[in-house]
């Protein structure tokens, strides 16, 4: 017997609408079931989970420190997957964002003012953009795969940042341990609301990137070419659009955006270059991205939602003693049930046996 | 007067137990780099969590986040800890530094205790370990043991820590065989089973005969023992993953700074300080030595008991650097500080140092 998954002709509004609440629901007896099975009380280890970090203003600013990076990227890389351009190597762009974005308060420590700042996110936008041009143009030019070598340059990118932290940046002072200086505060970027936490100001350019990138994929010709391009190359064609054109334009946005996730974190919630600026954000960030069905306001979501996972995993891994293994185990399951959900609006399941399909056959 | 016992005992006995509630256990917590599952360096502090917890019983009540990525997570993850009312923290890797300050300046009445950083604060303390102490009787044991002079050395990151212990290895082995030779390949990781075996796989496949780590995961230890080669463990004693290929390991002996230290909070003595331990105050500790012939084993214990006892420094010159030119003139022995911002190899190490 095999299981395929069928298109449906047409999809349920109603169950769109329903997917995220069943999708919650499944979650919860799947988690309680787990958490009794580990020998916890089901009830409290649900409440660290999903209540927990949300009853404390500390926990909300971590939330967004979080989820800020998780959105910036995602968001960038739903034009690319929109427009069929297969990303896979944001986590590099970051990176490269993140060294970029570096170059002013790690080799010119003494050039400050308000204008460091800005000038920090524009490199670190360029860095990732220049980075994210590479799988783009090997695509276009050779037609490369763009998902092999994307994905092979976030190693490249991973082996620079250790060599320049280890070697040239390396901060004199440091006993010679891999991280650069510590930046000058013009060159960090603000607490969004000091007084009661560290979330930066990264959150708000997610946002305001989400909205962005939102506006031009529903409201604005450039959108409607992506979705066209990225439905049906030859309709696209048909129409005039140059798929070429496209992929660079798709990769340059994801890379700039992946980039300035790398700079707001290194600046943000580091405050110096070092060797692990990022524990798989822009692989991450994938997730985020069909989590929010590839729409930017849904993105927003999802990163919340992923940012919520992780702290609840923390919390409970404190509050209850649960492993880190089994939090994260349940943030699996939250995973498997919203994408399932999700897949199964547009697919059916059908159960093939060999008596069918020879039947199907003799028809 | 009946009546009036009655009342006064129970009146004593809300006493007790109101006494009892007052004295409340000392919440410690711990966040790891690693899971307490690697048998290594996470394992070993876990260890030490645990010995902390028998010592002290009731007295100590104790929490842990395990697997934490330095960077904008360590920062949460402590004052996670901090928030939970834990009154003494350690984190134990050197990357959770910064991390560990700020969450201090945040909290001046919790206790922090980093491991191998250099910062310190009024309520942030610094220990580290005299690790390389036993990479130099594992040099000893290695050029006594090996038929062809090389052993094969699996590194983790090159920050001073690891280099320090590469320079003792190679030193120690000098003292038997001046013209040992040490192949270092780097994992850029501190736990990553796959990647160490395939270090380990590549040494053998060099010639080296003996194997040594400064990454955490037992795997090199079992690519050794199916080799039918020899090697060191590391941080905890990997007896049980190779019980015919294990010399010996370098344990670390974290339980006895804990307790000390869990102590001197519930007591109200605790005070900041930077701390650099090694055999002498039993926080390096050798694991049995085994699958040696008894010359050998006679000579590491020799070397070990100076190592302790002061009279054998192992950064003792004449000493030269890889590139030939001077470190320590003869009888002169490095400072602290050299040792703590360790970044050149001695000579004989047949490797380049990543810069």
């Amino acid at each position: 017997m095999r299981i395929e998954l069928v298109k449906r002709p047409q999809h349920s509004a109603l169950f769109s609408a329903l997917s995220p609440f069943i999708a919650l629901f499944l979650t919860l007896i799947a988690g309680a079931i787990l958490f009794s099975l580990l020998g916890k009380n089901p009830v409290s280890a649900l409440y660290s989970y999903f209540v927990e970090p949300l009853t404390e203003i500390w926990s909300w600013h971590e939330l967004l420190v979080k989820a800020a990076p998780l959105i910036l990227i995602a968001v960038g890389l739903s034009v690319c997957f929109l427009s069929n351009n297969w990303n896979i190597g944001a986590e590099g762009q970051l990176i490269m964002g993140g060294i970029a974005g570096s170059i002013l308060p790690v080799v010119f420590p003494d050039f400050q003012g308000w204008y460091v700042l800005p000038i920090m996110l524009l490199l670190g936008m360029a860095g990732g953009m220049a980075y994210a041009t590479i799988p783009a143009f090997l695509k276009v030019r050779f037609n490369t795969n763009e998902i092999l070598t994307s994905l092979m340059l976030v190693y490249v990118a991973q082996l620079f940042l250790d060599w320049i932290v280890r070697g040239p940046w390396r901060n004199p002072q440091g006993f010679n341990f891999p991280e650069t200086v510590q930046f000058n505060s013009s060159a960090i970027l603000p607490e969004i609301w000091a007084e009661s936490g560290r979330a930066h100001w990264g959150f708000i350019l997610a946002v305001v990137a989400a909205l962005l990138v939102w506006f031009m994929l529903s409201r604005t010709l450039n959108g409607f070419e992506i979705k066209v391009l990225g439905r049906s190359a030859r309709a696209g064609r048909f129409a005039g659009f140059s798929a070429g054109r496209l992929t660079f334009f798709a990769f340059l946005v994801s890379g700039a955006l992946a980039g300035l996730a790398g700079i707001a974190e290194v600046s943000g919630a580091v405050g110096q270059l070092r060797t692990t600026i990022t524990p798989g954000y822009g692989f991450t960030a994938i997730i985020v991205a069909f989590l929010g069905r590839l729409n930017p306001l849904g993105i927003v979501a999802a990163g919340l939602v992923l940012a919520l996972s992780y702290l609840g995993g923390e919390a409970a891994q404190v509050s209850l003693g649960i492993s880190e293994k089994s939090a994260r185990i349940f943030q699996g399951i939250i995973l498997f049930f919203v994408l399932a959900s999700d897949t199964l609006i547009y697919y059916r399941i059908r159960f093939v046996t060999r008596h069918s399909e020879t039947a199907a056959k003799g028809a | 007067m009946k009546k009036l016992l009655m009342a006064l005992s129970m009146a004593a006995s809300f006493a007790v137990t109101g006494a009892a509630h007052a004295e409340e256990k000392l919440k410690v917590g711990f966040i790891y780099i690693g899971p307490p599952g690697d048998f290594g360096w996470t394992y070993q502090h876990d260890q030490g969590r645990k010995e902390m917890e028998k010592a002290l019983g009731d007295k100590v009540e104790t929490t842990f986040l395990e697997s934490v990525p330095e960077g904008a997570d360590a920062e949460r993850s402590i004052e996670r800890l901090a928030r939970a009312g834990n009154k003494l923290i350690f984190t134990t890797s050197f990357g959770y530094m910064d991390a560990t300050i700020k969450v201090a300046q945040k909290f001046p009445n919790v206790k922090f205790e980093h491991a191998t950083g250099y910062k310190t604060a009024d309520n942030v303390a610094v220990y580290n370990s005299r690790f390389y102490e036993g990479r130099y009787v594992q040099g000893v044991i290695a050029a006594k043991m090996s038929k062809v002079g090389v052993a094969g050395y699996i590194g983790s990151f090159p920050i001073p820590e690891v280099v320090q212990g590469i320079n003792s290895f190679m030193l120690g082995a000098q003292s038997v065989n001046p013209n040992f030779k040490v192949k270092v390949i780097w994992a850029n990781s501190w736990f990553d089973p796959g990647k160490e075996a395939d270090a380990a796989k590549a040494l053998v496949d060099q010639g080296v005969d003996i194997i040594t780590q400064h990454t955490d995961s037992t795997a090199p230890m079992q690519v050794a023992a199916e080799r039918k080669i020899k090697a060191f463990g590391q941080a905890s004693d990997m007896i049980k993953f190779g019980p015919e290929t294990q010399l010996t390991s370098i344990v670390d002996n974290w339980g006895p700074y804990y307790i000390e230290r869990a102590k001197a909070v519930i007591d109200g003595t605790w005070k900041t300080h930077n701390v650099f331990h090694g055999m002498h105050e039993n926080l390096v500790v050798m694991a049995p030595y085994t699958n040696m012939p008894d010359d050998v084993k006679k000579l590491a214990e020799e070397t070990q008991a100076k190592i302790a006892s002061g009279a054998l420094k192992p950064f003792t010159g004449p000493v030269k650097k890889q590139d030939g030119s001077e470190w320590l003139k003869a009888g002169e022995t490095a400072d602290d500080k050299t040792i703590l911002s360790m970044n050149f190899y001695v000579a004989g190490v047949d490797d380049k140092l990543p810069q």
